[in-house]
């Protein structure tokens, strides 16, 4: 007979297993940070003040609460950038990947559902797209367009379509050989009409799950281009460019780059977690993605 | 055999062919060379020299043809930073990012062991130190890694180098930068094809006749569950080459990665051309390697 506390304490453990309640409380914070950042963050993002330069951490000798992580060389406090930092991460992630899934997803039909040469050509594109280092491309890009948010979000969309297009094509294919788009045909529907009403809402769960389990991955690519200098140009805090102004101060003032980059961790292994719960709980099948 | 390798070597080099437009049209677009190479004050005389001398004053695919044939035979043009041969400045920083690369494929490769150990003792303190070693790996970003492990063993316990390349010391730190990522790739994949093959009716038949447990897994099960992860390999080195970019500028390394980094941060086109048309042939040709590799294991791929 177990004692009410542990069997407490087991069931909090099953829940815990059952629901993303950890990624989902993580990326409440993240997405509350993103939407409304002045009402969280104590300070501007930009709000410089000189005397507190280098200020460090609450808990440290010398730390106040008006600075609870510390601020950085210019004064500025840490966490207001952080959390204005998560709109940036945000927006940048939320578009890059919608643009990917509606490019990505129309590719995949196309290719899957015409078959033949259209296939062949459109398989080979990607195939060529896939052996392009894109982080070399991305630098290019970012010389000839300069920084920009723009240029950015251009450059994500790069990386996100790809894994849309590879699964939604591979669906597409087995789904076409069902019955019902054959009675479809038979009945004539036209082709843009199988491919909208028919075999769309077939493959919608695959791109969820594509989606939330490439969100991670994408933030970690914007804060790498933002850590090189290629991100969003400053004084907009993005948590990669915050971790590489503070490297050259980790001796001294360590805070100014290692808390951002927790911020990064935190976000991008709620995501992950998330896009495994979502895989599980709406398609099983996808479990090698 | 031959038919598919005919088809992967045309397939990659129009891969190359199509990064070499991408790159000479961006270069182009950025607007005349002129007028990054020549200073202010220089006269109308030289403008033409130079004019002739690149073919600038010809049409642009012939202007292309131009360039792609200078670049076959190893010019690759002037660095306008460094004002020398990028050919040269490529050459001599090679030996470190190729040395790197080797290490950090040495350290990945304990995703192969760690993932075996994690699927066959499923549900362990072992599968869970792997899978905690696979979830850090892909969410934390290797440039904070670097400079956390430059934080706590060069700065507080004083234990390795940082900034420089010397002896076997350096190579410690950049080496787990750059491939706990990639380690963790090849363990969660080897877990979960290790666990699939696992359960397959041959596995049960070996062990129901009698043979060792250690020899049915590596022998039998490892085998095959051994496809899925070599054919990550290719996507894998891609993450290797956009990785040493940001692990050679956190530790200063004396690579090509940096190289690229500073062509970005000072304009200098030329020398990230070069870079590129570098990075996508060793890549292209690592593409080649592996695919050759798994066609040959494996009997029931076909293309």
């Amino acid at each position: 007979m177990l004692s009410p506390a542990t069997s407490r304490w087991r069931t909090a453990v099953l829940v815990i297993r059952r629901w993303p309640i950890i990624p989902g409380f993580l990326l409440v914070v993240f997405f509350l940070s993103g939407a409304l950042p002045h009402l969280i963050a104590p300070h501007g993002p930009t709000d410089v003040e000189l005397r507190a330069r280098r200020a460090p951490p609450v808990w440290m000798e010398g730390g106040t609460w008006k600075y609870p992580l510390g601020a950085d060389l210019q004064g500025r406090d840490v966490l207001s950038r952080i959390v204005h930092g998560a709109r940036i991460s945000l927006v940048i992630s939320a578009s890059a990947i919608s643009i990917g899934l509606v490019f990505g997803t129309a590719y995949g039909l196309v290719s899957g559902y015409f078959g033949g040469w259209v296939d062949e050509t459109l398989m080979r594109i990607l195939e060529i797209f896939l052996a392009i280092p894109l982080i070399m491309v991305a630098l290019v890009i970012v010389i000839v367009f300069g920084q920009s948010f723009g240029t950015v979000i251009g450059i994500m969309v790069l990386f996100s379509w790809v894994p849309f297009a590879r699964q939604v094509r591979a669906e597409t294919l087995q789904i076409k050989a069902l019955d019902y788009v054959a009675l479809a045909k038979v009945a004539g529907a036209s082709t843009q009409r199988i491919l909208i009403r028919h075999i769309l809402p077939g493959v919608a769960n695959t791109t969820i799950v594509v989606a939330t389990l490439h969100v991670g991955s994408l933030i970690l690519a914007e804060s790498i281009l933002s850590f090189l200098g290629a991100g969003i140009p400053p004084p907009t805090p993005a948590w990669g460019a915050m971790v590489s102004d503070g490297r050259n101060y980790l001796g001294s003032s360590w805070w100014i780059a290692f808390f951002p980059g927790v911020a990064i961790f935190i976000t991008v292994i709620g995501f992950n977690f998330l896009g495994d719960w979502v895989r599980d709980a709406f398609d099983p099948r996808l479990r090698q993605l | 055999m031959v038919q598919f390798l005919f088809r992967r070597i045309v397939l990659l080099a129009a891969t190359f062919w199509v990064v070499s437009v991408l790159v000479f049209s961006l270069s182009r677009a950025v607007g005349d060379p002129r007028i990054m190479y020549l200073q202010q004050g220089s006269t109308q005389e030289m403008w033409d020299a130079w004019g002739r001398e690149f073919g600038l004053d010809r049409p642009l695919p012939i202007q292309y043809l131009v360039w792609a044939g200078k670049a076959l035979r190893g010019d690759l043009g002037i660095s306008l930073w460094e004002r020398r041969s990028v050919t040269e400045a490529i050459v001599e920083r090679l030996p470190a990012t190729v040395q790197l690369g080797l290490t950090t494929f040495l350290f990945s490769m304990i995703g192969l062991p760690l993932g075996v150990l994690s699927a066959v003792r499923r549900g362990s303190v072992w599968d869970y130190a792997g899978r905690t070693f696979a979830v850090l790996g892909q969410a934390l970003p290797p440039f904070w890694i670097g400079l956390i492990l430059i934080l706590i063993f060069s700065v507080e316990l004083e234990w390795l180098p940082a900034g420089k390349k010397e002896g076997l010391a350096s190579f410690v730190m950049p080496t787990i930068t750059l491939g706990w990522l990639s380690a963790a790739g090849i363990l969660r994949l080897v877990r979960s094809s290790m666990l699939d093959t696992l359960d397959e009716e041959y596995i049960k038949l070996a062990r129901a006749k009698g043979i060792s447990r250690q020899r049915v897994i590596w022998k039998h099960a490892f085998k095959n569950a051994f496809a899925a992860p070599l054919a990550f390999a290719g996507l894998l080195l891609g993450g290797l080459f956009t990785g040493a970019v940001v692990t050679e500028s956190v530790f200063g390394w004396p690579g090509i990665g940096r190289l690229a980094i500073q062509a970005v941060l000072q304009n200098d086109f030329p020398m990230l051309a070069g870079v590129i048309l570098l990075f996508t042939l060793l890549y292209v040709l690592a593409n080649l390697a592996v695919d050759v590799i798994h066609a040959s294991l494996d009997p029931r791929i076909r293309y």
